[in-house]
């Protein structure tokens, strides 16, 4: 049976299609991915574009539509999709992903675009705990953004620049609008490019962190959502949740997706 | 008394790109006053986070003020305030009985002698340009957002700021000048020039009322209907935070938001309350509160030695 | 006065308000001080030289979480720095 995973998040679209398999001897059904797709809305208003994403991503894999049994939808824009047959919230969906990857997880860190949350999780896959700040955006991945356009460097320079120092500049602001003057004013005072990018990184993680330990820190701590690909970001976060490791997915934006699909198939069967 | 504010041409020889954000600096000094006949004279500098005002009193009434861009550094700011009204009136530090220094780089203004909190400057500020029946004020900084309430005599009863989101504040007027390509002084009128009053955007975050400003106007608005429902976010939240300690009769706006007729006629539509009026420019509330304070000090204890800066 | 230390964000409104009149002659030695775990409380001369306490500047702008470990969720009944101050100068917002 293949089912799909839809998130609609406030910056992109993931899709991750899903089969299982009976493995011969194994007790319980084994689950395989067969196709992720990513997708920038653009213009598109939500329901468009999660549609198009999802058709995309089927053509990708040569898979017909008519073959996927249950779509569940989850991201800030699910109610928005109107084919999918159930929507779940984020905190479910990202739980559920990461037990997928690492069933010993029991505080998942979520930082996406413009929401941020912190989610406890027991061995089962279920949340049963989570703390979100979501309508400020000084949590999240678009303050790391906007300040890396601040210093003109791509996200991936900015996260590596960050490695790069050995400082621990506070930053004042919390807001990201008076964060990107205060950015602005360290470049004009020649601080060096990578003790802001580090300074800028340390103030989303200790946010973060903050949020996350309303739920709790307790190993193993797994990190989803794009920021993962920021190694700085990373090195940031684990400073200040004081933990000797966080683990990374490998596919780290498509995990709520993911665990979207694993629920419509358990729903389905 | 007229108050013909002298607009200091802001020097951008060479600037290619024009800063809608930027608005004008200014200076004014009190023709019919010569501050050489006076008492005392005190001076109240107020460094904000994007405007440093420095204002004279010359025996406890209005004499001069500078309204300029606050610099990379507080006490550059502090002195380039200064040095505005001493272009002006010719006066120098060695003739100035006292200085108060107020707002967020307060700490940072080398020569004067007290520092004293922008919530306390605020009020006695307002209670000089509105008088004695004026109790809630609010001041809409460049980075923050205060609700301030007053006796008659200008001394703070209950007060309440709010520093850490745009919302609210003058950055975030800023952001929509920016991001619509409009001079910051014309916003206000071009928020009335509207088919239909829009709904707000978001109020409670800059960042999210900016993408859905751009939504709107990619979806049909024009630029002025975004103003407007930028305008009325704004309105919305300053309401939201002067709703918490409550607002009485005798409601004065200061800060340089009072200059945005878009915000602060949604503000009184909301409230039911008209805003008092003033003439004096309501960027200079904290300087002038600062200044009074000084004033009263040189009356309890004399005036003070001209503090020894460097250059 | 009623000094109001905190911030509005779109998570909510956070609040500690300082009741200075009932403050200022302390009957209870700055009890405040002490009973708060994070130690956010300290004393200060305020505009009109009173001598007073008011939150420290550190803290203002993460109320939220800054008190998460204080407020009822985490199973304590009463908050530690409103009980400490019995003339009940000390409030919270949420």
């Amino acid at each position: 049976m293949i089912t799909a995973g839809i998130d609609v998040g406030s910056r992109s679209v993931k899709v991750v299609l899903l089969e299982d398999a009976n493995v011969d001897g194994a007790p319980q059904l084994q689950y395989v991915v067969r196709g992720k797709h990513l997708m920038f809305p653009g213009d598109l208003d939500a329901d468009v574009a999660a549609d198009k994403a999802f058709s995309d991503a089927l053509s990708a894999c040569g898979i017909g539509r008519e073959q996927v049994a249950s779509i569940f939808a989850t991201g800030a824009g699910r109610k928005m999709v109107k084919f999918a047959k159930d929507s779940v919230t984020e905190m479910s969906a990202g739980a559920k992903g990461v037990s997928f990857f690492y069933p010993t997880a029991r505080t998942i860190v979520d930082v996406g675009a413009e929401e941020g949350r912190g989610i406890k999780t027991d061995g089962t896959g279920r949340a049963t705990d989570f703390a979100g700040n979501e309508k400020c955006a000084a949590g999240a991945g678009s303050f790391a953004e906007a300040m890396s356009r601040a210093l003109q460097l791509s996200l991936k320079d900015f996260g590596e620049a960050s490695l790069r120092s050995q400082k621990s500049i506070p930053m004042n602001a919390q807001c990201t609008v008076f964060a990107e003057s205060e950015v602005v004013s360290l470049i004009h005072s020649s601080t060096p490019k990578e003790d802001i990018a580090k300074a800028v990184l340390d103030a989303v993680a200790s946010r973060v962190c903050a949020m996350v330990r309303r739920v709790g820190i307790d190993n193993d701590v797994v990190l989803i959502g794009g920021m993962v690909h920021n190694a700085g970001f990373v090195q940031s976060l684990k400073a200040a949740m004081d933990v000797s490791e966080i683990k990374l997915p490998d596919m780290p934006e498509y995990v709520s997706a993911l665990g979207c699909a694993l629920l419509a198939a358990e729903s389905a069967h | 008394m007229s108050v013909v504010a002298e607009l200091v041409p802001t020097a951008q020889a060479g600037d290619a790109k024009p800063e809608f954000w930027r608005w004008e600096e200014s200076c004014w000094a009190d023709e019919a006053v010569d501050w050489r006949s006076a008492k005392t004279i005190a001076v109240g500098i107020d460094v904000g986070s994007v405007s440093s005002q420095c204002v004279v009193t010359a025996d406890g009434k209005l004499y001069a003020y500078s309204s300029m861009r606050t610099g990379n550094n507080s006490p550059d700011s502090a002195r380039n305030a200064f040095n505005g009204v001493h272009q002006k009136t010719g006066l120098t530090l060695n003739d100035v009985h006292f200085v108060v220094g107020t707002g967020y780089g307060r700490v940072n203004v080398p020569f004067s002698h007290k520092a004293i909190t922008e919530i306390a400057c605020h009020a006695r500020g307002a209670n000089y340009m509105g008088g004695n029946k004026v109790r809630t004020i609010l001041d809409m900084g460049g980075q923050d957002c205060k609700a301030i309430h007053c006796d008659d005599k200008g001394k703070v009863t209950n007060f309440l700021m709010n520093d850490k989101c745009a919302a609210g504040t003058g950055r975030g007027m800023e952001v929509i000048s920016d991001l619509m390509q409009i001079p910051i002084a014309e916003l206000g009128s071009r928020s009335f020039d509207v088919d239909q009053e829009p709904e707000a955007v978001s109020s409670v975050c800059v960042v999210f009322a900016k993408s859905e400003a751009l939504a709107l106007l990619k979806g049909g608005y024009t630029k002025n209907k975004v103003i407007a429902a930028y305008c009325q976010a704004m309105a919305e939240r300053v309401v939201s935070l002067l709703e918490r300690i409550g607002v009485e009769e005798g409601f004065f706006i200061t800060g340089g938001i009072a200059k945005n007729a878009g915000v602060v006629k949604r503000i009184e539509k909301i409230l039911g309350i008209q805003a008092m009026r003033t003439e004096i420019d309501s960027q200079i509330a904290g300087a002038l509160g600062a200044a009074l304070f000084g004033h009263t000090l040189v009356q309890k204890q004399g005036p003070a030695q001209p503090v020894a800066v460097a250059g | 006065m009623i000094a109001n230390y905190g911030y509005k964000d779109g998570s909510g409104e956070y609040y500690i308000s300082i009741d200075t009149d009932k403050c200022i002659q302390c009957p209870v030695g700055r009890a405040c001080l002490t009973a708060c775990p994070k130690s956010m409380f300290e004393t200060m001369t305020d505009d009109y030289d009173d001598e007073v306490v008011w939150i420290k500047p550190a803290f203002r702008r993460s109320l939220a979480y800054d008190c998460a470990g204080c407020k009822p969720a985490s199973g304590r009944k009463a908050l530690p720095c409103v009980s400490a101050c019995t003339p009940g100068a000390v409030q919270h917002s949420w």
